[in-house]
């Protein structure tokens, strides 16, 4: 069995869990409460992840990421090497992957939030930041819980968007949905089979964890 | 005069235009029907909305000036705001409510004392009583040493006992403190038993005859005609 590969889609997930936790929450919070033109607009434009084929979001983000398209330029003008066919550039194409999966939860849960707390912050003193994290963030830890558990989902099992960016280095880009690809078509379907096998109890427990923290 | 309030604003239905001030050991009954433009009032007071024009000054510190475009948001103002239900943080423990903006934590255990919520210091909003809460509400806004109290029908949704216990409490805290209140309600009996002065509200405009009004057309309030006539009445404008 290919641990390396598994070990890469759980650094994968977990990175990118980790990020768009931090990335996402700010960007719904913006779209949970601030009224400006345009807004749908920007707003589509987040979940297009949601409705585009993953191989073409792959192509589109091959360009942008490649040493000739602006993402790549930029990156590389801030000292960050190539991002194509190495594992920062996957963890890239992930957050943009997983995007949609991240701020859909959290922005409902923001937005269940009654307004009076937040105003009632405001009248004992509280900055809009500091009314963020220490009234909105505490009442919808729910929906940031179901946020983590989708996105980390999601990035463990990308599969197109990862194979047009990172290719299929081992211990590189090379993650387990590639590995089982490779597998089956290697016929080595034992191997396949036993990697499959890793997911189920994965995905189970977490959306077990998901359907409470929904109860709830 | 502690507080001083000009205030207009334009909205769907009506368009409010008043003007009154306020003595700092007065309190402030802004009474009328519902609809009438009392909360909008005090949310303009307070800073979480915007008048068209006016000014606001408390304490010899202006909050609002239209002419000069000034504009302090609530976090600026030092007010207390006490809403009508479901303001208390739920993520919070009934001390750590109270105690959330406070500038002295031993003036919030004396505070719990005083409305007989200390021994729930440790309960979540949502494990206690309406009257609970409120007065845990209070206690969360006095905490903050505030210039001007203001409170917009804090116990419209409690029973009616509790209601009359909550406004003894209040009446009595009232005159422990040396600054305004301002107090929103549509209820007759319940401005009676509160004010310093009355100022009757009715479609975002001072009307002076509204309490007259309102008592002779409905004896059911339980008053007569010269209730208010009573010395503790007295109109403001």
């Amino acid at each position: 069995m290919d641990y390396l590969s598994l070990f890469v889609s759980f650094k994968l997930a977990v990175v990118t869990t980790s990020l768009l936790m931090i990335l996402a929450a700010p960007l719904a919070y913006f779209l949970a409460y601030a009224r400006f033109p345009g807004k749908s607009l920007l707003e589509a434009m987040l979940n297009l992840p949601l409705a585009l084929p993953p191989t073409v979001l792959g192509f589109y983000l091959l360009v942008m990421m490649g040493p000739m398209g602006m993402g790549g330029r930029m990156w590389e003008s801030l000292g960050g090497g190539p991002l194509l066919f190495t594992f920062t550039g996957i963890v890239v194409a992930a957050l943009v992957y997983s995007m949609p999966f991240a701020i859909q939860p959290m922005k409902a849960a923001f937005e269940k939030i009654d307004r009076r707390l937040m105003e009632n912050a405001y009248v004992l003193g509280l900055s809009r930041l500091k009314t963020f994290i220490r009234v909105i963030i505490p009442n919808s830890l729910n929906g940031i819980a179901a946020a983590a558990i989708l996105v980390f989902l999601h990035s463990m099992g990308a599969f197109g968007v990862l194979l047009m960016v990172g290719g299929s280095i081992p211990g590189e880009t090379k993650v387990a949905s590639i590995a089982i690809y490779e597998a089956v078509e290697t016929m080595k379907y034992t191997e396949a089979a036993l990697m499959s096998l890793c997911f189920i109890p994965v995905s189970y427990g977490f959306l077990l964890l998901m359907n409470r923290l929904n109860r709830d | 005069m502690a507080l001083q309030v000009v205030l207009k604003k334009k909205l769907e239905y009506i368009d409010i235009d008043v003007s009154f001030s306020c003595e700092a050991d007065s309190l402030l009954v802004l009474i009328g029907p519902s609809g009438g433009g009392k909360s909008s009032i005090i949310r303009m007071m307070s800073g979480l909305d915007k008048p068209d024009a006016g000014s606001i000054v408390c304490n010899g510190k202006t909050w609002y000036d239209s002419e000069s475009r000034i504009f302090l948001p609530p976090q600026k103002r030092r007010l207390g705001y006490v809403f009508q239900d479901y303001t208390l943080f739920p993520h919070l423990s009934l001390y750590e409510n109270a105690a959330f903006a406070a500038v002295d934590k031993k003036e919030v255990d004396r505070l719990m004392e005083f409305f007989g919520i200390g021994h729930l210091r440790e309960q979540r909003p949502h494990k206690v009583s309406g009257g609970e809460r409120q007065r845990c509400a209070i206690c969360q806004a006095l905490a903050r040493e505030p210039q001007l109290l203001l409170l917009d029908e804090p116990f419209s949704a409690l029973d009616v006992i509790t209601r009359r216990v909550l406004r003894e409490e209040l009446k009595h805290l009232k005159q422990k403190l040396s600054y305004p209140f301002v107090y929103v309600t549509h209820d007759i009996g319940e401005a009676l038993f509160l004010a310093d002065e009355i100022l009757p509200v009715v479609d975002g405009k001072i009307d002076k005859g509204w309490m007259q009004r309102t008592i002779t057309r409905e004896p059911s309030a339980g008053l007569s005609p010269k209730a208010t006539r009573e010395p503790r009445l007295s109109l403001v404008y």
